[in-house]
């Protein structure tokens, strides 16, 4: 019997071994600022290359082009910002999708108060968007494109690849951004002649590295206006003094999950077929993610429990799931409203995220103790 | 320099035999109230506290803040304490005042001498200090009916106390003085307000909430906790109880018509809280209703609750609006903690209709299905007991 399963990685995940380690190591000896003239800073400075170079390799990119920013959501900002006052001449719309992440629907909802325009596509039922509806929304006047690579809610993979090459193809001067946070290291994203964008955002935490600590990739050569100023770090893209003990723990874990990229993926798609054979042998049990989604989100609803009551009675068993909606109090999931699922289907959802320790054993009793859950809400 | 805190209990004063130990327990609660300060020497005399810090040093504008909070003070000001020498007084006047008649642009003088040996009588003291300090002061003129500033100088028996205008206290008795009741906390705006407003009369504050894990969860129950403890800054140390509610909960959903789950509820939650107020010294309970804000609380649903209860239920805000109650949960800083979206249990199961002029005799006739004095003692025999403090 497990002691715990933690089904919910895609909020974050439990920092492996290697990198806690390193990350002492690097607290303790060396703590020297890069940006220092002496041995000390210099020693830093080479850490933290050899990050951006674990990094680089990751996605296929030159490590000059890896800038390290605090997260995810810092990078979104600093990307999607950064792109839009760059192109300002050029146009005033930006199309992105309507479940995107947070970081990415306030960032231009600000810009929207600014002026901009922004087109929202939505996505269908099984939550896709096609690349022939971002190339209907994108005009002349459009300056900037902003998707994802994996829905973080309901993990459906959408066609960034495919979108980039049509785009570029009929409107060069446009910029591409992807936020990546839920493809990184688990899915295939080579950058380049396949997934040819400007921005790319990464995240630490959810692999494996501690919080506090992201990337984002600027293509070579792109127009970008800086949002932050300081002391020039990371190119003046991200002023500040280098968290170099996350950006070598983040390094670190990219290096080591890619390699295990695969045997994860077989594992993780195993765990995520028996959970699925299992939910659909219970009662009144809807499939949120698509059947092509990524094998590392699961998300369902079991109709008839609010997701939050489910939470917490799974948490008392010391398992732990995320609730599909955002707030208990009506707010349902903007993902999954963007989907048009009904209300009562949204309100029940619950996300089931998996990464490298859940294991096959911990299925059955996931599925009971979900189960004893139904029984006791659902009277 | 030498400083004081000088501390007027309003209503206190009105007291007549018991007075005494109205003063002392405003003391006890004054001391505890400074302990992070430091150690202070209390004493009485009229309507005044002398409050002496025992060492130099202590940060007397941090001691004014926490004495703010502290009921039974109508009004405090820091005091400069001088020898009853009349030159000394007037150089220490203008010394000690100096910023605030520096901004002012109108004063006057009052005097007080309860030490009758004392040579000049107050008007001569009024006199002579406004002299010095218009000598002082160029720029003053004084108005004796509306000034900037008023110099107050006091003679007492050992010493002068020189000091400029006063600020207001919390009002109030002291926390204590009235006994002890058992406040119905559910994490709303309500409630936290309630409990400040009984406090303020007088009574110490306990607290009881109930949980229902997992249709609530651990963040319901520390808003909670957090709300005692921003009230602890006003009510003193709090005990808390928290009532295992999931079983009754569940109980009243299966065995009860819907459109009375809500009343029932609130019964129910009123039997356990007069036993628990009752095996720990509560006189009463407090709770935060208002009269028609919500189904429960309109006054069939209040008559229908009132008769779960054998001791009295005090309402303190049953006649305020919402944003008068607002108000008041701004000031004590609870509003922030109280609007944070965390289900509570008086929202699981909430019927679609419910009854708002529940009728007696259906709510009892429902009830009697129900295996009462089990549910309730079980909820008892689980319950948690925590000690809040904010120091």
């Amino acid at each position: 019997m497990p002691e715990e399963i933690y089904y919910d990685n895609s909020a974050t995940t439990r920092t492996r071994e290697e990198a806690a380690k390193l990350v002492y190591e690097m607290l303790t000896d060396c703590y020297g600022n890069p940006s220092s003239l002496h041995r000390k800073g210099f020693q830093a400075q080479k850490r933290l290359d050899t990050a951006r170079e674990q990094v680089a390799r990751s996605l296929g990119c030159q490590s000059s082009e890896i800038y390290f920013t605090s997260g995810g959501t810092d990078a979104d900002n600093i990307a999607i910002l950064g792109a839009a006052r760059a192109q300002r001449r050029l146009g005033n719309r930006i199309v992105t999708t309507a479940f995107e992440h947070d970081a990415v629907l306030n960032t231009v909802k600000y810009l929207e108060s600014e002026g901009w325009e922004i087109v929202r596509l939505t996505p269908d039922q099984n939550g896709q968007i096609t690349a022939q509806q971002v190339l209907d929304a994108v005009d002349d006047k459009t300056v900037l494109v902003s998707m994802m690579a994996v829905n973080n809610e309901v993990g459906s993979i959408l066609p960034v690849g495919q979108v980039s090459r049509l785009l570029r193809r009929k409107y060069p001067q446009l910029l591409i951004h992807c936020d990546a946070v839920q493809a990184y290291c688990k899915e295939p994203l080579r950058l380049g002649k396949t997934l040819d964008v400007d921005f790319l955002s990464v995240s630490g935490h959810k692999i494996y590295a501690p919080k506090g600590i992201g990337a984002l990739y600027i293509k070579k050569g792109t127009r970008f206006r800086p949002v932050t100023f300081g002391g020039g770090q990371e190119k003046n893209v991200r002023p500040g003094t280098e968290n170099i003990s996350g950006a070598c723990a983040m390094g670190l874990c990219a290096e080591l999950l890619m390699k295990e990229q695969q045997e994860n993926h077989e594992r993780v798609t195993q765990i995520r077929d028996a959970l699925l054979d299992g939910l659909t042998k219970l009662p009144d049990i809807c499939i949120n993610s698509p059947s092509d989604a990524t094998p590392y989100i699961l998300n369902f609803s079991a109709l008839g429990v609010r997701s939050e009551i489910m939470l917490h009675f799974l948490e008392e068993q010391n398992i732990y799931v995320s609730s599909g909606s955002a707030c208990a109090k009506g707010g349902a999931s903007h993902v999954l409203s963007s989907m048009g699922l009904e209300h009562q289907r949204a309100d029940s959802a619950i996300r089931l995220s998996f990464g490298r320790y859940n294991t096959l054993e911990e299925v059955p009793v996931f599925l009971s103790a979900l189960q004893q859950g139904l029984e006791r809400f659902r009277k | 320099m030498k400083e004081v805190i000088l501390l007027k209990n309003g209503e206190i004063a009105l007291k007549g035999l018991n007075r005494h130990a109205f003063e002392d327990r405003l003391i006890k609660n004054a001391r505890r109230k400074l302990m992070p300060v430091g150690s202070f020497h209390f004493k009485k005399a009229q309507s005044t506290i002398y409050v002496e810090p025992d060492e130099d040093g202590y940060d007397l504008d941090e001691a004014v803040d926490r004495l703010q909070k502290v009921f039974g003070i109508a009004a405090l000001t820091r005091a400069c304490v001088v020898d009853k020498d009349f030159e000394l007084i007037k150089t220490t006047a203008a010394a000690y005042l100096a910023e605030e008649l520096e901004n002012a642009a109108t004063f006057k003088v009052e005097a007080k001498r309860s030490d009758k040996t004392f040579p000049l009588k107050s008007p001569e003291i009024c006199a002579g200090v406004g002299e010095y300090l218009l000598e002082k002061f160029p720029h003053l003129t004084v108005d004796v009916h509306h000034p900037d500033v008023t110099v107050m100088v006091e003679v007492r028996d050992y010493a002068a106390y020189i000091h400029g205008s006063q600020i207001k206290g919390a009002g109030g008795i002291p926390v204590g003085s009235g006994g002890k009741a058992m406040l119905l906390i559910s994490g709303g705006i309500d409630s936290p307000v309630a409990g400040y407003m009984m406090a303020k009369r007088g009574l110490e504050i306990s607290a009881i909430h109930f949980v229902s894990p997992p249709y609530t969860s651990e963040r319901a129950k520390q808003k909670v906790i957090d709300l005692a403890q921003k009230m602890c800054s006003y009510c003193g140390r709090i005990k808390m109880y928290i009532v295992p509610f999931t079983e009754i909960q569940e109980a009243i959903r299966d065995q009860c018509p819907e459109d009375l789950f809500t009343i029932i509820m609130r019964r129910y939650m009123m039997k356990i809280a007069c036993r628990v107020a009752r095996a720990n010294e509560c006189e009463a309970l407090v709770t935060g209703e208002s009269v028609g804000q919500v189904a429960s609380q309109t006054i069939q649903a209040i008559a229908c609750t009132d008769e779960a209860c054998d001791m009295p239920v005090l309402r303190p805000v049953i006649g305020m609006d919402k944003d008068e109650i607002v108000i008041i949960s701004r000031k004590i800083d609870t509003f922030e903690t109280s609007i944070l979206p965390y289900e509570d249990c008086c929202t699981v199961f909430t019927p679609k209709h419910p009854r708002t002029k529940p009728q007696l005799k259906f709510v009892k006739f429902a009830e009697d299905e129900m295996k009462q004095e089990e549910l309730i003692s079980r909820a008892i025999e689980n319950i948690e007991e925590l000690s809040i403090s904010n120091s």
